[in-house]
């Protein structure tokens, strides 16, 4: 059940998405969230989301994935719809019972903003989906190196992304066998009513802490037994280099960012 | 009749992601009640996610599994049942420790099948005796205790609720000499005492030939043989080619007979071979 995860997955390839370079990837995602705020009517959104769906198609992530990304979010999107839906008392009455008032403002911008919220975590996770987290991390850090004069600790806080993001699989893993482990055991965590169910999870959570603290323990001693002192004077394995493909893509963004700009102006502003 | 039954048994980890894996493939098997099985194979070869199925943790993706001839999954609410009757130890299982004391923590499945304090009482004093605790550790917070000891308290916790079957994935790992030879003894000592069955996955070669009556070996998802200790060593160059080693003394015994003396091509325990190389001794045969 916890395989079910998406958020944060990496899907190993070799497409040309996979191999932009990841500060690349991680600016175009903004400018394309961006590119998504900035569309005001539903011809702007179709450019907008047409960006999505090319760059789905480029990356030769299954389609299916996509949907699945959107699985953990659908309670947000019926919260969002109705309401709109139920709130926005403006324009043409469509339908009325006693309290409940639909206008056809309130369904318009329902479905506005459903596609505005599917677009934006489609085109995010695409991100995770195509750029390994030790990439993406690399990128946070290196993007961020201009405010380090600023004395922020840049290095030490993409380092601890790093490592925490580096350890969501194992931490993962280890559940699912304490998991096993236990039920082995006979311990019932379906049934029950919710006292029950959270003492139930007492003999998941103490081991995996114990266990964490072990780790996190012997990974502080392995990284000072490699001399790590922090982000001082260190070099990289993996220099990034931008290339032709990474200013192609750039420039290809731009494009649609114009084109949502144009396409707003031809089509009825919902917002 | 056996009581570990699997038809056509075949999981897949991952399916529909681009790490799909088999892990089991088209396994059919029959454990009888009373053998003490060796399961040996790579790292990978399917053994730990075979064993996964015989207690209902895993659910097969197709095929079948019957224990005491009662099919898993036909009825969910009944593996909780089958849990108690098929008793598995995970590799590692000192990591399941999570209760104040070690007699709590034994204490965990016996309460989770719903017996009574003087039966759970009655039943960790046994099972400490068995697996070579002392009963002053029993008020002891397990995390106080030194590495085989919790890998002991962890395995009586399986043990106290008296399975069917035990299976035990690698349980010396990680141990010393001594303490795997001491935990494999009592593990030895439980089979006999009991006359239950009992599973050991080990990549050991030593311990398996040392313990098993038989021995299943899995190689690349499927079950290479299933068969009495013997024969299984008797395959000794096919063992090899699959990168699985035979125990020193069979290799010794192998090198002397390519050497061109008569001895016998069924050695797997150093007391066995003992006898036999003195036997031919006295016989002046060497």
């Amino acid at each position: 059940m916890l395989k079910d995860i998406t958020i944060g997955q990496f899907f190993p390839g070799h497409s040309i998405i996979h191999r932009l370079d990841p500060r690349v990837k991680l600016i175009l995602t903004i400018a394309f969230i961006v590119m998504l705020f900035m569309a005001g009517s539903f011809y702007g959104l179709a450019v907008g989301m047409a960006f999505v769906l090319l760059s789905f198609a480029l990356s030769g992530i299954p389609f299916r994935m996509m949907l699945k990304s959107l699985r953990p979010i659908m309670p947000i999107l019926i919260f969002t719809a109705v309401l709109n839906i139920f709130f926005i008392k403006t324009g043409d009455v469509w339908f009325h019972w006693r309290f409940i008032t639909i206008t056809q403002n309130g369904v318009v911008s329902a479905v506005f903003i459903i596609i505005r919220i599917v677009g934006l975590i489609v085109g995010s996770s695409l991100l995770t989906y195509t750029t390994s987290p030790i990439q993406l991390t690399d990128a946070i850090e290196r993007l961020f190196a201009p405010i380090k004069p600023l004395r922020r600790p840049v290095h030490d806080l993409a380092m601890m992304m790093t490592i925490a993001l580096r350890f969501i699989p194992t931490l993962i893993e280890e559940t699912d066998k304490i998991m096993a482990a236990q039920k082995a055991r006979g311990a019932d965590m379906e049934s029950g009513n919710l006292v029950k169910k959270a003492r139930a999870l007492v003999p998941i959570f103490v081991p995996l802490i114990v266990s964490s603290f072990k780790r996190a323990m012997e990974l502080a001693l392995a990284m000072e037994c490699r001399c790590y002192h922090g982000g001082e004077g260190r070099t990289r394995m993996k220099q990034m280099k931008t290339s032709l493909r990474d200013y192609a893509s750039l420039a290809l963004t731009a494009v649609f960012i114009a084109g949502v700009v144009f396409a707003d102006k031809l089509g009825p502003k919902v917002f | 009749m056996a009581v570990i039954k699997c038809e056509n048994l075949t999981y897949v980890y991952g399916e529909g992601t681009p790490f799909r894996k088999v892990a089991v493939d088209n396994v059919s098997l029959e454990i009888d009640e009373g053998e003490l099985v060796g399961v040996i194979g790579h790292t990978g070869s399917g053994k730990s996610t075979l064993i996964q199925h015989f207690n209902g943790l895993l659910k097969p993706t197709s095929g079948s599994v019957c224990i005491d001839g009662e099919r898993l999954w036909d009825d969910k609410k009944r593996l909780r049942d089958i849990r108690f009757k098929v008793g598995l130890v995970f590799q590692y299982p000192e990591y399941q420790l999570f209760e104040e004391t070690v007699y709590k923590d034994i204490a965990f499945g016996p309460k989770n099948m719903g017996l009574d304090e003087e039966e759970i009482d009655r039943r960790i004093m046994e099972t400490i005796r068995m697996v070579g605790l002392d009963k002053s550790l029993l008020e002891k917070s397990p995390f106080e205790l030194s590495g085989g000891q919790k890998r002991r308290v962890a395995i009586a916790g399986v043990m106290a609720m008296e399975p069917k079957v035990l299976i035990l994935d690698e349980p010396a790992s990680g141990l010393d000499p001594k303490g795997r030879d001491m935990i494999l003894g009592q593990i030895r000592e439980y089979h006999k005492e009991k006359k239950n069955t009992v599973m050991l996955v080990s990549h050991s070669m030593e311990d398996v030939a040392k313990n098993a009556t038989k021995i299943l070996v899995m190689n690349k998802s499927k079950v290479f043989c299933y068969d009495e200790t013997a024969a299984v060593f008797h395959r000794a160059s096919e063992l090899e080619q699959m990168g699985l080693s035979t125990p020193q003394i069979t290799r010794v015994f192998n090198r002397l007979r390519a050497a061109g003396i008569p001895v016998e091509d069924d050695v797997y325990t150093v007391d066995y071979g003992k006898k036999l190389l003195l036997k031919m001794l006295r016989d002046d045969r060497i």
